[in-house]
């Protein structure tokens, strides 16, 4: 009797902690999750796990360990930077979504929206998301860009990302100008067609430039077919580019301005 | 071989002369190098009493000086001659958690806001594109009918081409030509108010082309005529 006591049967419980615990003691388990993170065995909020977290994470690692403390408040940055980042994945995701349904070809195009809209799971709200993120997308880069501004953050020896940052706006605008064609609805044709017309007029080169744009004299399948690939591969590859050297230099500048 | 400037081997040279003549001079005093100053400072101070009423206890350690010293001051150096902290510390606190906490919760409620909207409202999708048939008014996408706006005032080169031209080159030139040092908001009152009027200008602009912008693009009032506008 005495002997059941000492060792009784393990609970389903316990047995459930033991696998647990095996599993997180296994090599392959910590050969997946590195030192700081939170799935590895024994983790403890402490302050070298604090900076375990970011140093082992590719993501976060994009921050510094630590941060100085008026950069963490919302009221200083709001955020607009971080969320123009988060918008262009999002943008991103939604993005490779609609080219499954897409042909960018005049004959094709408008059909295959309307046929994303009316038969493809989902596809309405993927295409409103899109749709509305690239407008936000303008809004945050163009509200973060005044908030630098005002806080003088462009001032030695953050120059340089300045300029990053006025030729990422442009791109971005560029990002959102080439996808208002591709619905090739009257809204996007005859906004293209305003749009267009106005870079016609650059000095010197007008014509060429124009010819460049669209693919032609007129806008059409290979001004589509143009803004296409510009959309989906060109622009976004050169914005990934620029946004690399952005986020680089901000910790290379020695962090976030201010504190004001 | 680079050569050894011969002021370095004279400079080297005396060191070595006086290393030797000072060793000597230390010989001839037995080693006992402590400036009878300090040493008569220890004696008065209580651990100088400590040391010599231990010292015929436990007897002199090896190596011991006169009086049982086992530590000499050999200099006294004045920390700011061999360290200088240029850097003042700055108050910091850890990214993870909080700063990722923050974005992770911005991130969220942008989702959740663009989730939302999606959800009940639609992106347009007007009819087919049609080249016969041009809608009137034909308007650019928003952040561009500031410049259409433009167009209404000026020739189409100076409006589309150099007007948005040279506002890039002077936003790329900014901190180029803001040659004050200051980021405080009282020290900038004259680029605050330059940005503040160049910002205000443009949404005047971009509000007029968008909302008060009719057929032909000319001038309506949307309460009277109606909204001409998609985004």
């Amino acid at each position: 009797m005495a002997k059941v006591l000492d060792n009784p049967r393990p609970t389903l419980k316990e047995r459930a902690a033991k696998i647990g615990a095996q599993i997180q003691g296994s090599q392959a388990w910590n050969s997946i999750f590195r030192p700081g993170s939170i799935f590895r065995k024994g983790y403890t909020d402490s302050p070298r796990n604090r900076s375990y977290v970011i140093m082992n994470s590719v993501l976060y690692h994009l921050h510094p360990v630590k941060v100085k403390r008026h950069a963490v408040k919302v009221s200083y940055t709001l955020c607009l930077g971080g969320l123009s980042f988060f918008v262009f994945i999002l943008l991103t995701v939604t993005g490779i979504f609609l080219m499954f349904f897409y042909r960018p070809t005049g004959a094709n195009a408008w059909e295959d929206i309307q046929t994303l809209q009316t038969s493809v799971t989902f596809g309405l709200l993927i295409r409103n998301m899109h749709r509305w993120g690239a407008h936000i997308m303008v809004l945050t880069v163009f509200l973060h860009m005044a908030r630098v501004f005002y806080h003088g953050a462009y001032k030695p020896p953050r120059e340089f990302n300045w300029v990053i940052g006025v030729v990422l706006l442009t791109l971005t605008l560029l990002l959102s100008f080439t996808g208002y064609l591709l619905p090739w609805d009257q809204l996007a044709l005859w906004a293209v067609t305003v749009g267009t017309n106005m870079m016609g007029y650059t000095p010197v080169f007008g014509s060429q430039v124009r010819f460049v744009l669209l693919g032609g004299v007129e806008i059409g399948s290979e001004t589509l077919l143009r803004w296409y690939v510009l959309h989906v591969l060109m622009l976004p590859f050169v914005i990934v580019i620029f946004m690399a050297i952005h986020f680089w230099r901000v910790r290379k500048d020695g962090g976030i301005s201010g504190p004001l | 071989m680079t050569e050894i400037p011969e002021h370095l081997l004279k400079r080297a040279q005396a060191a070595r002369d006086k290393a030797a003549g000072s060793s000597d001079a230390s010989a001839s005093e037995g080693g006992d190098r402590i400036p009878d100053a300090l040493l008569d400072r220890t004696k008065a101070s209580g651990a100088g009493a400590a040391v010599v009423a231990a010292a015929p206890a436990g007897g002199v350690p090896v190596g011991a000086g006169p009086g049982g010293h086992t530590q000499r001051l050999l200099t006294v150096v004045k920390s700011g001659s061999i360290q200088e902290a240029k850097a003042a510390p700055v108050d910091k606190v850890h990214t993870w958690p909080h700063l990722l906490a923050v974005e992770f919760v911005a991130a969220l409620a942008l989702t959740a806001f663009l989730f939302v909207f999606s959800w009940v409202v639609n992106a347009p999708l007007l009819q087919a594109a049609d080249f016969n048939n041009t809608p009137n008014p034909s308007k650019a996408p928003w952040y561009f009918l500031g410049l259409q706006e433009l167009l209404t005032m000026f020739h189409p080169m100076i409006a589309g081409v150099t007007l948005p031209g040279m506002g890039l080159v002077a936003l790329i030139l900014a901190p180029y030509l803001d040659r004050n040092a200051s980021n405080k908001p009282e020290d900038r009152k004259f680029m605050t108010s330059m940005m503040t009027m160049f910002l205000i200008f443009w949404a005047v602009l971009t509000i007029i082309g968008s909302f008060f912008r009719g057929p032909g693009f000319n001038f309506t009032f949307p309460w009277r005529d109606g909204i001409f506008f998609e985004l």
